[in-house]
């Protein structure tokens, strides 16, 4: 089996040099930033947003043993039953146990990117139950037997043409390419689905303490029929979802909304309450929460990341990503791609296996300045590749910095290595480009620097000494004792 | 006021004339240099790597060498950040950390050091060509330098300044473009194109390590882009 780091390198050489998928995304990412600005002018302070909404998240996971409590609390009040989750395989057993207890055949889910996360779908396939996905980006994905490009627009890097093929080749039916055509295609496949579905399995955006309500945004309806036609209806929830307030969405979904995909708000917001009350027409029998740890309390307890656990899942800072723009959300090979993911992946699936994602950045920043909760993402990636070092030093870039060291650290040794540099440049010709160049990684691609035949040092020495010779000469010498 | 020049390793061997430029200009303004002529490296391609045990011998005799100095003057905005920026995580919990925080507030690129501390903008400079300005990520988002050097580019005689449509990293990344040079020749090559489709002769940048990169692809891809420091088109008349 290839190693996560071998198979993320492997899949970034074929997609880097794909240039239709780099079009594509550019393209796509572009237009997203324009209507990102636009949506960001609307607000009276960005900055003043990203502000108050860090640090009622950073309030919120800095007590999430009082806030936890509380939601869970009042949902139960209403008759929900709320799980707790320390594992993903936890989580898949609760479910599971839901489902086959209700005797369910065939079950509807809208986007959770936790449901990915624990690989939910495998399981409740593995076990017999028919799983349709209802967001359109995730249905289409699901039909090509692949995971999500990215964590807000699942098949972003599809053409319309390849999803009518999709579409005529596994549902027999694609009468054209228009956007709106194919949408009415899966709409007639979901609405039968939505019907015939004994459970509705949804994510959540946030989980309102104060009222103990789970918050979900998107753009479809999809999750508003997901949860209220089937009798059953289950919520996968990461325990840092939380918030204190119900106030708070008033920053939190237009800020959601326009760091995620430039709107002003999303299309649908709706906040679930528990299960059907007395007298009501319509909504679940039954409401289960199921509040996922997962790894999160390991980050909680890393007072140097803990800021991670902000994280909203807009997915912004994946949009500015130059890296993500050109890899792909896929060549992850993790749940969360892009600078999040990168983040938070080796504490969720260990760093050992997953440092080549901190090391795959050239520390730009852009996530950070994009990041609507202000985790300080780049940073944190510099965090991620100490820790790996520390952790298992590799020993000859030890070696290789420790000679570098000695000689940056000496400056006549650097003159030496300088000096030696310039005749080794001389037949560095004979190699260069090829498989025996060792510096092969750069030249295959790009030309070398040439080092100049003066460098500023000599010439400020040389200087120095001429003007030195100069005064003395001329009698300006420094007056004497 | 007392400058002190650091001299970043791949200036003094790549591009001296550099910080050859910022020398001329410095005591054309009248202001006396002295060069750190025993330090030659920042120690951030150690730090960057995970290597801080490593990096801390190299920017511990920075801190020795540079605790006299009044103001220190580098100019390469990734280096300056090194300096300004990541000293103090890199010294962080040890003896040195107050040291490390002392330096950063007298730490300076050169293009803010113009124009924020010398309030100079206008250097008698001509370049009668179209240029682009990369914001070294560095630069802008540790060292937040954006005005300064566009400020200085617009008082250059003859010079049209265009902008590109995204701002966006040209792929150096240190050691990343080695340990991924797929991803970072593609983050280079988007960068090229924008500043072509800006229609710029000349890309011009606070970061002569950039300039390194994007230099390298286009004399592989054999372009008419240019690629040119700040310092040098501040010194050209």
């Amino acid at each position: 089996m290839t190693s996560p780091a071998a198979a993320f390198k492997q899949h970034a050489r074929t997609l880097t040099r794909d240039l239709r998928h780099r079009h594509r995304i550019q393209t796509a990412l572009g237009k997203y930033e324009v209507k990102r600005d636009e949506m960001k002018a609307r607000f009276q302070d960005w900055e003043g947003a990203r502000q108050a909404a860090a640090a009622i998240k950073s309030e919120a996971i800095h007590h999430l043993d009082r806030y936890l409590e509380e939601f869970a609390a009042r949902l139960e009040a209403r008759g929900a039953k709320v799980h707790w989750a320390p594992h993903a395989e936890a989580a898949r057993q609760i479910i599971l146990g839901i489902c086959r207890d209700r005797g369910a055949r065939t079950i509807v889910k809208s986007k959770a990117m936790t449901a990915e996360e624990i690989h939910l779908n495998d399981t409740l396939e593995q076990a017999g139950f028919a799983v349709v996905e209802s967001d359109l980006g995730e249905f289409i994905v699901q039909l090509r037997g692949e995971p999500p490009y990215h964590i807000v627009f699942p098949a972003m890097h599809l053409t319309r043409g390849e999803i009518r093929e999709l579409f005529a080749r596994e549902l027999g039916d694609a009468p054209s390419d228009s956007p709106e055509e194919l949408t009415m295609v899966a709409r007639r496949v979901l609405r039968r689905k939505y019907l015939e579905a004994d459970v509705g399995i949804t994510g959540a955006n946030f989980a309102i303490a104060e009222t103990g309500m789970i918050s979900v945004t998107e753009n479809e309806g999809n999750a508003r029929l997901t949860a209220a036609l089937p009798r059953t209806m289950i919520t996968l929830v990461g325990i840092e979802k939380v918030l204190p307030r119900l106030a708070d969405l008033a920053l939190f979904l237009p800020l959601l909304a326009t760091a995620g995909a430039g709107q002003l708000l999303s299309g649908y917001n709706t906040l679930y309450g528990g299960p059907r009350q007395p007298g009501e027409p319509d909504g679940p029998e039954e409401f289960h929460v199921v509040l996922l740890d997962n790894q999160r309390s390991t980050i909680l307890a890393d007072s140097e990341q803990r800021d991670a656990l902000h994280c909203i899942r807009c997915g912004a800072c994946l949009n500015v990503c130059p890296i993500f723009r050109h890899v792909g959300g896929q060549t992850y090979g993790t749940t969360y791609p892009g600078p999040i993911g990168a983040v938070i992946t080796p504490h969720l699936r260990g760093l050992r296996a997953w440092q080549h994602l901190p090391f795959a950045s050239s520390l730009c920043g852009a996530c950070t300045e994009a990041c609507p909760v202000k985790i300080d993402l780049h940073h944190h990636l510099l965090q991620h590749r100490r820790n790996a070092r520390t952790q298992r030093p590799i020993w000859w870039e030890k070696l290789a910095f420790r000679l570098f060291v000695g000689v940056v650290n000496r400056p006549a040794l650097w003159r030496l290595s300088l000096a030696l540099g310039r005749l080794g440049q001389k037949v560095h010709g004979l190699v260069r480009g090829t498989r025996l160049d060792p510096a092969y990684a750069w030249t295959q691609t790009r030309e070398m620097p040439r080092l100049a035949p003066q460098s500023f040092k000599q010439w400020w020495r040389q200087r120095s000494a001429n003007r030195a010779g100069r005064d003395s000469a001329e009698g300006r010498g420094p007056v004497g004792p | 006021m007392k400058i002190t020049l650091f001299v970043p390793c791949f200036v003094d061997a790549l591009y001296p004339q550099v910080a050859i430029a910022v020398v001329r200009i410095l005591e054309r303004l009248g202001h006396t240099l002295e060069v750190a002529e025993d330090l030659n490296c920042c120690g951030q391609p150690a730090f960057n790597s995970g290597c801080w045990a490593e990096a801390r011998p190299v920017a511990g005799r920075v801190l020795d060498r540079l605790r006299a100095a009044e103001t220190v003057l580098v100019p390469s905005g990734s280096c300056g950040a090194m300096l300004r920026c990541f000293y103090p995580a890199l010294f962080a919990g040890t003896p040195r950390e107050a040291e490390a925080r002392a330096l950063a507030g007298r730490v300076f690129e050169f293009a803010e050091f113009l124009v924020d501390r010398l309030g100079v903008s206008d250097l008698g400079a001509r370049f009668p060509h179209r240029v682009t300005y990369h914001d070294g990520c560095h630069s802008l988002r540790e060292m937040h330098i954006q005005a300064a050097p566009r400020r200085l580019l617009a008082h250059v005689r003859d010079l049209e300044l265009v902008e590109m449509k995204q701002v966006v990293c040209c792929g150096f990344g240190g050691t990343f473009a080695v340990k991924f040079p797929m991803i970072s020749t593609a983050m280079g090559e988007v960068k090229l194109a924008e500043a072509q489709a800006a229609g710029a002769e000349y890309l011009v940048s606070c970061d002569s390590s950039c300039l390194m990169h994007v230099q390298g692809l286009i004399d592989r891809q054999g372009l008419r882009l240019k690629t040119i420091h700040l310092v040098e088109v501040l010194a050209t008349s």
